[in-house]
């Protein structure tokens, strides 16, 4: 792990919503490769360098839970904000729920723990000057991770279900006994693919807990 | 104003007496519950809605502290007025025009609007500026014990239409209240989202301090008859010196211990059946706990 970290994170609730089911969201059975990446980046990140998970250690039962909410199901206007902007007015800008609301139900995942191993490169774009280096990088994650700083509080998926998080320097913790045995969980997000923002996919298998993540442009890999 | 410096982590204690904080829509109304252990639930967006219209309540016609995400119930107030233009530099030369343009529309949109430049928004632009994340992120609140939810059946000596004023002159109807609940909900305030050149939203120490007056005060503006008595019990502050942070937040956030009060026996049934306290002892380098309430 010379170029890696090692992060464990837990939280009482998830939601890493299935893209093919956004409006009533289903969480996927573990956390995303992109949403790990996430996570990672709310800790440390700089333009000059790429985060890569490579490998997922899931610790505890996978287990569900459904929750519906009040939800408004539109965005602020763009075009109306420039006018109003022009106008100097906020009249007749604001969204009003009651016009807009949508009861939508979420599946959630309950109580989990996760272990996200991720390696750190510099950008190929060439956002590096000479004085970044992934040593000076990989220190600033680490002392920010034992210390608990972090840019903005993580969240699992979405920002209700803050994450907690701590540097994982000793053993890796044993995945509960549920989660032996090897697991297909079908075709997942693995992140989204710049410049032109397409998602890719991979066939996630879980073998004891770990799944180990291709890379970007790997050969298993479907857009 | 000058955007905050400083990480915040914090905990904030409310009640609930013979009310029901938070409608479960998929269990008709009842009060939510965790179904694995019991115990009571109130989503993140509830807290936010009612911040959200202490806010328009309290600043009224405050030019910048205007609410996005209103309710027709709370708002009854004409928007005609003046602002100061905004002084709209363009931050970067290198944005395109496109990028440059939603950036100043975001910009404006946080400048005027409470409840963006907190919780953040999602604007219709096609450009990666049009996304706001807010500085301030709230998580479920939970009961300390498990609630049990009654069912009040009540009736009413009155009937809606005239038909049913022929068949019979009275109807029933249905309250869930949970007796009493003691909830307990997390939060954290990112220094970095506010004051960060390119994502932060300016989010101000008036807007901090307008934040925790909101969560001291809002439940006593949101009477209802489903409310039952709700009230603030606790909020308690860890500041960082720093705006990353000096500790991690959950370490803090233990130190905050709700025990039953000695002596107290059977469920619970006031904040008197319970002892708030906050362990401060040998906290780490940089960290301030305020005890606002």
């Amino acid at each position: 792990m010379s170029q890696g970290i090692r992060l464990h994170v837990w939280g009482p609730r998830a939601l890493f919503s299935r893209p093919e089911m956004k409006v009533e969201r289903v969480s996927y059975d573990v956390i995303t490769p992109s949403a790990a990446r996430g996570i990672v980046e709310a800790i440390h990140w700089k333009p000059a360098i790429v985060w890569r998970i490579v490998r997922l250690r899931v610790l505890k039962p996978i287990r569900f839970e459904s929750l519906r909410r009040n939800e408004v199901g539109a965005v602020a206007s763009a075009g109306k904000a420039a006018s109003a902007m022009r106008a100097g007015s906020t009249e007749g800008l604001a969204l009003y729920v009651e016009e807009e609301r949508q009861q939508r139900a979420a599946t959630l995942l309950r109580d989990v723990a996760y272990v996200i191993e991720a390696r750190l490169d510099l950008s190929p774009k060439g956002h590096a000057t000479p004085e970044e280096t992934v040593g000076k990088h990989l220190d600033m994650f680490r002392r920010r991770a034992r210390k608990g700083q972090c840019f903005s509080r993580p969240c699992l998926g979405t920002r209700e279900f803050a994450a907690d998080f701590e540097l994982l320097e000793g053993d890796t913790p044993e995945p509960d006994p549920s989660l032996l045995g090897e697991r297909d969980l079908g075709w997942m997000v693995l992140d989204h693919h710049y410049p032109g923002l397409e998602a890719r996919f991979f066939r996630a298998r879980m073998r004891d807990g770990v799944i180990d993540v291709p890379a970007l442009d790997g050969a298993e890999v479907a857009r | 104003m000058a955007p905050i410096q400083h990480r915040y982590d914090f905990v904030y204690l409310f009640d609930v007496k013979n009310g029901n904080p938070n409608g479960d829509p998929d269990a008709g109304n009842l009060p939510r519950l965790d179904p694995e252990t019991g115990r009571g639930l109130v989503t993140d967006v509830a807290l936010k809605r009612k911040i959200r219209n202490y806010v328009a309540m309290a600043k009224g016609e405050t030019p910048g502290f205007d609410i996005y995400m209103q309710e027709r119930a709370v708002l009854n107030r004409a928007h005609m007025r003046a602002y100061t233009a905004l002084d709209l530099k363009s931050e970067s030369k290198k944005l395109p025009k496109e990028e440059e343009k939603a950036r100043g529309l975001t910009k404006w949109m946080c400048d005027n609007f409470f409840d963006i430049r907190t919780f953040g928004a999602v604007m219709s632009t096609e450009v990666n500026a049009g996304q706001v994340r807010g500085p301030v992120q709230f998580t479920f609140a939970l009961s300390e014990a498990p609630i049990v939810p009654l069912e009040v059946t009540i009736t009413r000596s009155s009937v809606t239409n005239e038909k049913d004023a022929l068949v019979n002159d009275r109807t029933m109807g249905r309250k869930h209240i949970v007796p009493y609940g003691l909830y307990r909900a997390h939060g954290f305030v990112s220094g970095r989202l506010a004051n960060d050149p390119k994502k932060g939203t300016g989010f101000s120490e008036e807007d901090l301090s307008l934040l925790w007056e909101a969560l001291t005060n809002m439940f006593d503006h949101d009477r209802a008859a489903a409310r039952g008595e709700m009230s603030a019990r606790g909020l308690v502050v860890f500041e960082h010196e720093s705006d990353l942070g000096n500790a991690p937040a959950h370490k803090l956030l233990d130190r905050v211990r709700v025990a039953r009060a000695s002596g107290g026996e059977g469920p619970p049934r006031a904040f008197s059946d319970y002892a708030v306290s906050v362990d401060e002892a040998e906290l780490p380098a940089g960290i301030t706990v305020h005890r606002l309430i």
